[in-house]
């Protein structure tokens, strides 16, 4: 059981900045985070594309903003933990009780979620029966490539990972790759590849095709794609995978007894606390009159969560309010030198 | 000012008034139009205000752009006459405008 002052629910850059403000005044955290990187939609969604809008950054990539955020929490030596998503959220006494998907367990008197429009889940097959072959021959990510070895192998999507995994798959196995139309998304030295493997005839490539049907018993044994003609193609096939990218759901937070509209949080606008004492929203997912998506209103909405959380964590003390530029014992925590 | 025509999945039609220069998922967003997610808020990101345009309307709305396109390649469902309609901007000359949403948006 890891016991911590808060606990941070995403690492984007609200959470990130949450844990600074927690660690300025004095107070541990820990962050947890569904995917396996730090920077939430920034770094999943729009890691190249620039941003305008941030206070005093005329303009940085969503991958430059979170590499900055990490700089400035560095002094800290803050515990993330990545790929993992929290699944339960339960009152013991006066604190928390966190458990994750892989069941580790934290136990805290403040939890601040700060999970922007929820956890990011691979996005899936619209075609209702893939469920039953899920994680036994339908895959949307690849822990063990080996399984696929001398099998006849499906995949779907038009982006990288599927134009990669069909490359690398394609010299031991054989490779339908099927994509709802002729242009790709991948990179062209990619893009170039697979059409070379094609004409080799090492990839077959399916294209304006998508899924209209899977049969199997316990194992997939067909597929039929059908292209925007209505026509019908039967593929038979071991595995089948689909690489359409992540969506964002809102998952388990629907079932901690919060107050929830439209995937958001409604909380107060004093400590951004939801209906439950202890329990706040900052970012995305929090919801008030007014409320603004940007990064700078998370910037905000978690600098005044950190402070409502010193109240339960340190119920005996008063907090006092400081300024970075001139209070010696915040540069101490940020090992830095005073004048 | 256009009028627009959002179908849901069940059949149900929801005309509203949305003003010029709005999107129409933006439209769709403040008229609590039921099957519009918009989860990224209208940055191309997230394939959740797909939406069937009709054929007649189809060719009349601006191209899309590439990232519209690749886009969709995540969207539930995509079809010919996909869009995301956090990419359409109102204007008076989209009045009668009819979207199907689909089933689901993810």
């Amino acid at each position: 059981m890891n016991k911590t002052d808060a606990l941070i629910i995403g690492a984007g850059p609200t959470g990130l900045f949450t844990a600074h403000q927690l660690k300025l005044i004095g107070l541990n955290c820990e962050i947890v985070d569904n995917l396996d990187k730090i920077g939430g939609q920034c770094i999943e969604l729009y890691p190249d594309k620039p941003i305008y809008d941030i206070p005093a950054v005329p303009e940085c990539t969503g991958e430059e903003l979170t590499n900055n955020l990490i700089n400035q929490i560095k002094p800290f030596d803050i515990k993330i933990h990545l790929s993992e998503r929290v699944d339960e959220v339960k009152k013991e006494g006066d604190n928390w009780i966190v458990k994750t998907n892989n069941d580790k367990e934290f136990s805290t008197p403040n939890v601040i979620i700060a999970g922007g429009v929820g956890s990011f889940e691979p996005r899936k097959f619209p075609v209702k029966e893939c469920e039953k072959f899920e994680n036994k021959s339908l895959f949307y990510s690849i822990r063990d490539k080996k399984i696929f070895e001398g099998k006849t192998i499906s995949i779907f999507g038009g982006g990288d990972s599927a134009l990669d995994w069909a490359v690398e798959l394609s010299k031991n196995s054989k490779v339908n790759l099927v994509h709802r139309r002729d242009d790709f998304r991948g990179a062209q030295a990619t893009v170039d590849k697979v059409n070379e493997l094609a004409k080799e005839g090492k990839i077959n490539l399916y294209t304006k095709y998508q899924m209209s049907s899977i049969e199997g018993d316990d194992q997939v044994k067909s597929i039929d794609i059908k292209n925007d003609n209505n026509e019908i193609k039967n593929l038979k096939t071991d595995y089948v995978l689909g690489f359409f990218g992540l969506i964002m759901q809102l998952g388990p937070i629907a079932n901690w007894g919060l107050n929830i509209d439209k995937k958001t949080i409604e909380v107060d606008t004093e400590k951004f606390e939801t209906n439950q004492k202890g329990i706040y929203a900052v970012g995305d997912i929090c919801n008030y009159p007014g409320k603004l998506k940007l990064i700078l209103s998370g910037f905000h909405e978690g600098a005044l969560a950190a402070r409502a959380c010193f109240k339960l964590a340190r119920p005996n003390e008063k907090y006092r309010f400081e300024f970075t530029t001139s209070s010696k014992t915040i540069k101490g925590r940020l090992g830095v030198k005073s004048d | 000012m256009a009028k627009i025509t959002f179908i849901t999945n069940d059949n149900k039609n929801h005309t509203v008034d949305i003003q010029n220069g709005l999107t129409v998922m933006e439209g769709a967003v403040q008229n609590d139009i039921p099957g519009i997610d918009a989860d990224c808020g209208g940055g191309m990101a997230c394939a959740t205000c797909h939406v069937y345009v009709k054929d007649d309307w189809f060719d009349k709305l601006p191209a899309k752009e590439d990232g519209e396109e690749d886009m969709l390649d995540m969207a539930f469902e995509p079809k010919k006459n996909s869009r995301l309609s956090c990419q359409i901007i109102v204007s008076d000359d989209l009045d009668g405008l009819e979207v199907n949403i689909p089933s689901k948006q993810s």
